[in-house]
């Protein structure tokens, strides 16, 4: 807010780039529903976190909204079932990186109503902050702006903490993506009722939501529904990747700087996603766990573009069928195309943290950006990063797999890999990925360590 | 859906700036165009000569020494093709070609092959060629000829085709460079003939103008870092404008060094060369401010007229360690918090 004070710019964060925003075809597109695919399939781990605990056995039949495995521990979440069915198998399944993991297969029933399962309503009034905490997790809520972080974790306050700021994060820079963007036009009621119950959670005295301002619509909408009563503010801050991080977004709205290996709380700041907050207003009241997620379907190879009300657990195949994929797609990702994943395997399930499906046909654009040339040292890269590292340093320390210099001096642990070095880099060389690499040597040098 | 669907697997982010190097590469070529012209202009065929021999041979050293050593081509990056254009510009009008030639192979071979290619080089080739022959040939390297204009383009100025090692031909009408009618004689070249180009000179010398329509093109599109040439700049005119309050009589003003010899040349296109400057802005300051000042200190001090060839040589060798000195504190540095910490006790 400093910001705006002394000059015209809106809000924002320093360093970052200005890829093109691709949100034209789906902005406007009302959240449809979408039909049940023939099987879903529900990985146990869908947070970051212990993975759920089935308390479900196979040939079960079970409800649309029933539990179907339990936290296991804090920081971990329930699964609940996505539809009315039947349990066909308890096993592994395919997950997202292409590697098999624990998950429950279900199989619909096709004349079912699908009436969802009602549980114990949580009143806001009443209730206190552990016990939202408690029905939070309860209810399977994740981050559902990507990362899958247990919201309830976030909002325990640790000892000797305290927030006096809870800031909605409407920014969606993710290229592509406008579910965020069609939930705060579409779910403003339930995004203020989520509001009483986190600001209860975690003791905050206000709330700010933070919109990019390509999202004008939304933050006018935000804005006629806050009650009168409800110590809310929206505010545009400037279109800018990543403006979406948690720090950024800190830094956009409060100028404060989150500590180099510390949590927003350290800043008296707790950031939760709009989408995740609407969730949170629309379950808790009804006691519901969470089956389903509004999710941007889009890119060149899909016919259908649009938002969606897709049901965790739906296979990918299922997906792009139904939004009309084009035959010859040769590359599709989970989330956006900045920091998201590019998948192996069709058979792999919508889960809790995917906020799109991108679908590319084009091959012969995506080989001809492939040749690597040597580092110029343009420092193109040095000033995109928005955490002021020196991704042009750390890339040549990568090259040389100098990983602890890489950690110790260049503060490679900071990096939390939205790749706009990568994106800038006229070298094409591939920075993010390198570090990536990096840090996965490192810990799992580590987790050596320990076993030793 | 029957047909079998082949996935690309990458790893993000799938969006990327398309502006590669080789495309920036060609734009600080056509950003020298400008002066490029202007040189033709003032010196007519011999300067085209003079290019033209010194980007074939950039091409060639460096596409032998591909075929040599079994690597892949690499003169399309576009990279040997300026440090030839550039190296042609730092010279004097009158130079024999042989000597083009050679100093192109050096200024390619030893000033960035044997670093490693593009990117790994410590010295700005292009002024490491030129440094090799100003130590080899050193009369021929300050002997100038007076600019004539377009209508002159196909006088010859000098003994172009001498024969390698035959006894240097000194050009029959040589005059001096402002710079050194400053040194030596105390006389000023007005700012107009500065300033437009009408002034003896190397290829790349003679128009300030024209350098600056290029560089300004550079900064805006952000191929270059503007941040060092303003320093450099800023450097040149407090200092110079110091020693010329103190004395008035033997010190130029500050106009004068900024428009004269090859600071423009070498503050735009040398300076900013991205491999051999530091990556952090705070660098890039530093380094323009230490070229500044060692253009001032030896045009002023030193034995030679000129000393923008060995001002941004010597910052080029300590860009490196300026690199580590000025590394900006990270977003959330511990060291912040810790002030902040001290201030609330």
């Amino acid at each position: 807010m400093l910001h705006s004070m002394f000059s015209n710019h809106l809000p924002t964060f320093r360093h970052g780039i200005h890829p093109p925003q691709f949100k034209d075809d789906t902005k406007d597109k009302p959240i449809r529903h979408f039909p049940f695919a023939p099987v879903m399939v529900i990985p146990l781990a869908q947070h970051i976190g212990k993975p759920s605990v089935p308390v479900v056995r196979e040939g079960q039949e079970v409800v649309r909204g029933q539990l179907l495995a339990r936290a296991d521990g804090f920081v971990s979440v329930p699964q609940h079932s996505p539809a009315s069915g039947i349990i066909k198998k308890i096993g592994r399944v395919p997950g997202i990186t292409g590697k098999m993991v624990p998950g429950i297969y279900l199989e619909p029933f096709p004349g079912s109503s699908q009436e969802v399962m009602e549980g114990r309503p949580v009143d806001v009034e009443t209730a206190t902050a552990d016990d939202i905490i408690r029905a939070i997790q309860d209810a399977g809520i994740v981050g559902l702006g990507g990362a899958a972080f247990p919201t309830h974790v976030k909002l325990k306050i640790p000892e000797g903490k305290h927030a006096d700021t809870l800031i909605l994060n409407g920014a969606e820079c993710e290229p592509y993506l406008t579910t965020d963007h069609r939930v705060m036009l579409e779910q403003a009621p339930d995004i203020m009722t989520g509001l009483r119950y986190l600001l209860k959670a975690t003791g905050a005295p206000r709330a700010i939501i933070g919109v990019e301002s390509n999202k004008p619509d939304a933050a006018d909408n935000l804005r006629a529904h806050i009650p009168p009563d409800l110590p809310v503010t929206v505010e545009l801050v400037e279109v800018k990747y990543p403006q979406g991080a948690e720090k950024m977004l800190i830094t956009a709205l409060l100028g404060r700087e989150v500590p180099s290996g510390g949590l927003p709380i350290d800043v008296n700041a707790v950031v939760v996603n709009v989408a995740t907050c609407a969730e949170v207003g629309r379950l808790l009241p009804r006691g519901r766990g969470i089956q389903e997620r509004v999710i941007t379907i889009t890119g060149p190879g899909v016919e259908k573009k649009g938002n969606y009300w897709i049901p965790i657990g739906t296979p990918l195949r299922y997906v792009l069928e139904q939004a009309h994929a084009a035959p010859d797609i040769n590359r599709v990702f989970l989330g956006g195309p900045m920091m998201g994943t590019a998948v192996s395997s069709l058979d792999i399930p919508i889960t809790k943290g995917t906020s799109g499906v991108v679908a590319f046909r084009d091959a012969e654009a995506f080989a001809r950006q492939n040749k690597i040339y040597p580092c110029i040292h343009c420092g193109a890269c040095v000033e995109a990063c928005p955490l002021f590292l020196n991704p042009s340093k750390l890339g040549i320390l990568a090259k040389f797999k100098e990983y602890h210099a890489m950690a110790s001096e260049y503060h490679l642990m900071d990096c939390f890999e939205c790749g706009s070095c990568t994106y800038v880099c006229p070298s094409h060389i591939p920075l993010v990925q390198y570090f990536r690499m990096s840090k996965l040597v490192l810990r799992n040098e580590k987790a050596k360590k320990i076993h030793v | 859906m029957e047909k079998k669907i082949e996935l690309l697997l990458s790893s993000s982010p799938f969006l990327k700036q398309q502006e590669d190097t080789p495309a920036v590469m060609r734009q600080v070529i056509y950003s020298l165009l400008p002066a490029a012209a202007g040189a033709l202009w003032f010196f007519g065929i011999s300067a085209l000569l003079i290019m033209l021999t010194a980007m074939l041979f950039a091409l060639l050293t460096e596409g032998v020494y591909n075929k040599l050593t079994g690597r892949a081509n690499t003169l399309r990056d576009g990279s040997a093709l300026l440090t030839g254009l550039l190296l042609a510009m730092t010279l004097p009008p009158g130079i024999p070609l042989w000597m083009v030639a050679l100093g192109t192979f050096f200024a390619i071979a030893i000033g960035k092959l044997i670093f490693g290619g593009l990117g790994s080089n410590i010295f700005n080739p292009a002024l490491v060629g030129r440094a090799f022959l100003q130590a080899s040939f050193p009369v021929t390297l300050t002997t100038w000829v007076a600019p004539g204009n377009g209508l002159s383009f196909m006088q010859w100025r000098s003994a172009a085709f001498t024969l390698p090692f035959v006894r240097e031909k000194v050009a029959a009408v040589s005059t001096a460079t402002p710079l050194s009618m400053m040194k030596f004689e105390g006389q000023l070249t007005p700012f107009k003939a500065l300033f437009l180009g009408n002034s003896a000179g190397s290829l790349g010398e003679t128009s300030a103008l024209l350098l600056l329509l290029g560089g300004i093109y550079m900064a805006a599109r952000h191929y270059i870092n503007w941040r060092i040439p303003t320093a450099l700049f800023a450097t040149v005119i407090v200092t110079a404008s110091a020693l010329h309050w103190l004395n008035p009589e033997t010190y130029a003003p500050f106009w004068f060094h900024l428009f004269s010899g090859g600071l423009m040349l070498g503050a735009l296109f040398m300076a900013t060369d991205p491999v051999t400057s530091p990556v952090t802005h705070r660098g890039c300051w530093l380094f323009g401010a230490g070229i500044g000042l060692l253009v001032v200190v030896i045009r002023t001090f030193g034995g030679l007229p000129e000393g923008v060839m060995y001002a941004i040589l010597l910052m080029n060798g300590v860009s490196p360690l300026l690199n580590r000195i000025a590394q900006p504190p990270i977003y959330g540095d511990p060291a912040k918090f810790k002030k902040n910490e001290a201030h609330n006790e």
